[in-house]
């Protein structure tokens, strides 16, 4: 397991957020170590894509603390949001490509926004980054002419593009089928070796995780109830740990 | 007597329950401007703040402008036949046929032609709008772009309203036109009339006041529909079915907006070019 210091990445204090009368994070308290995966575990709607979303700002905690990379999400102002944003990639659970542009547009858009490459130089680092993914043949194709588990590879390539220092993934293998969720969990383990990057992973498929996570967390309602290795969390004594090892197993 | 209490009470619940529903409703409506506000400071701060996205801008504008010129051309040619079949009959009674070459252009230029564009625009691009930023919200592609540090208030609001306030006035123009043409054209099949006598004639007493301000004013209704369509977009919530009804409610307040705008700005029009 990799160190975890108040310096790492990614360092979250008693995190509190409520919809309406809903609480869905109640005291999370979580530090992720530079270059380790960290998969997070749970049920459906306990609040695990909501921290995903509160880590890259686009909620706001109702209390606690979130520092990325040193700086404290919920303080900064849009235009320090973006600086530490433009540090991070995400893979969303549905890829959220741009359905009007192509898939090598896709991956072009954030650099033709934060680099001053030439139009050239992005067309090559996007077919460098499609091509790392195995997507190099489907450039011109949209997003809705490809399937599922293509759409989460050209999403990943997106979220590669700026050469992020921290990747945050939704359910990359959600609805895909057992090979393709294999091949998507090579992926994420072949860019940590690659690029050395901190990635949190928010899944409920052991299976896959098993594959590319160095470190779980299991939540259910608002809180974490385990963390350590896969074989710590097997050896858990709580009821609800064991049961959703089982069951998910 | 216990009737009369049950009926008391059944009363008062009732009472409460409007009051109660009245009470969220104009809530709601405040809520909604409010919003609204907010929205159009962010449009704005993205409008005149660089970068500028230039090439989403063009598209926008070949989306808003190109793409709805055969409708608008269509709808003027249609009010322009209209009013020249409408108005003949009634000129003749009065005896002043020779002035509806006069009539159907100025009815055109100063209000047939703008409003016509503007509710023609409000339905096509102003569903196009909230359908397509709708999905993009339910299906989280906003969420990635503001994830990428891209502003989407500048990338996708600020484009669809500059576009549409800038091609408002020039599809008016090509109503105007169509209009003006095809008015002429349903005059010549009843009595033949020269293109060249109809527009000298319409226009004899037609001067800039008549002409720009009318035009123009159709900037404002190309903001209208620009930041409502986008504003009801963005705010979409819950799936298909809200994609749905952004659509629907985009056309619905466009519509409404732009009535309830042409009355204020044909008044403020008399009172600045009298």
């Amino acid at each position: 397991m990799k160190k975890v210091t108040q310096e790492s990445p990614i360092v979250i204090e008693d995190l509190h957020k409520s919809f309406g009368a809903q609480r869905v994070l109640n005291g999370i308290g979580l530090v992720v170590a530079s270059g380790e995966t960290l998969a997070v575990l749970g049920r459906s709607g306990t609040g695990k894509s909501v921290l995903l979303k509160l880590i890259v700002g686009l909620q706001k905690p109702d209390s606690g603390s979130i520092r990325v990379l040193g700086d404290e999400i919920a303080k900064l102002d849009l235009e320090g949001l973006n600086q530490v944003r433009k540090k991070i990639g995400f893979l969303f659970q549905s890829a959220a490509l741009y359905d009007s542009l192509t898939v090598e547009e896709n991956v072009a858009f954030p650099l033709a926004r934060h680099t001053k490459m030439s139009e050239a130089e992005r067309k090559n680092r996007a077919r460098e980054l499609l091509s790392a993914v195995g997507m190099e043949r489907d450039l011109e194709k949209l997003p809705s002419e490809i399937s599922g588990g293509m759409q989460k590879r050209v999403g990943l390539a997106r979220a590669l593009a700026l050469d992020p220092e921290i990747l945050l993934f939704d359910e990359p293998t959600a609805g895909l089928d057992p090979i393709t969720a294999a091949e998507i969990g090579n992926l994420i383990v072949e860019q940590k070796e690659k690029r050395n990057i901190t990635s949190v992973v928010v899944t409920h498929e052991i299976r896959s995780a098993r594959i590319f996570a160095d470190r779980f967390v299991l939540m259910n309602e608002g809180k974490i109830l385990a963390d350590g290795a896969f074989d710590e969390l097997r050896k858990s004594r709580n009821k609800f740990v064991a049961d959703f090892l089982r069951e998910a197993a | 007597m216990r009737k009369y209490q049950i009926l008391k009470s059944l009363t008062f619940g009732i009472r409460e329950a409007l009051a109660s529903l009245m009470g969220a409703l104009v809530v709601s409506f405040f809520e909604w401007f409010g919003e609204l506000g907010l929205f159009s400071r962010r449009v704005a701060h993205a409008i005149f703040v660089p970068p500028y996205e230039w090439r989403e801008l063009v598209r926008q504008l070949d989306a808003i402008g190109s793409k709805s010129l055969p409708l608008v051309a269509m709808a003027g040619a249609a009010t322009g036949v209209v009013l020249s079949l409408q108005t003949r009959d009634s000129l003749t009674r009065f005896g002043a046929k020779s002035m509806l070459p006069a009539v159907i252009i100025f009815s055109l230029i100063k209000e047939s032609g703008p409003i016509i564009t503007a509710l023609v625009v409000s339905g096509r691009v102003g569903a196009g709008i909230g359908a397509e930023l709708g999905s993009m919200r339910v299906t989280e592609q906003i969420d990635a772009m503001e994830v990428s540090a891209v502003d989407p208030y500048k990338f996708l609001a600020a484009t669809r309203v500059i576009a549409c306030i800038a091609m408002l006035p020039l599809l008016t123009l090509a109503a105007n036109f169509c209009g003006v043409i095809m008015g002429w054209l349903s005059t010549t099949l009843a009595q033949p009339v020269s293109l060249r006598y109809f527009i000298e004639n319409g226009l004899k007493h037609v001067t800039f006041d008549d002409f720009l301000p009318p035009t123009f004013k159709t900037a404002v209704f190309g903001l209208i529909i620009g930041l409502v369509a986008s504003f009801q977009g963005m705010r979409t919530k819950g799936g298909t079915e809200g994609v749905g009804r952004s659509a629907t409610s985009a056309v619905v307040l466009c519509s409404l907006f732009v009535i309830l705008a042409d009355v204020l700005l044909v008044r403020l029009i008399q009172v600045l070019f009298p």
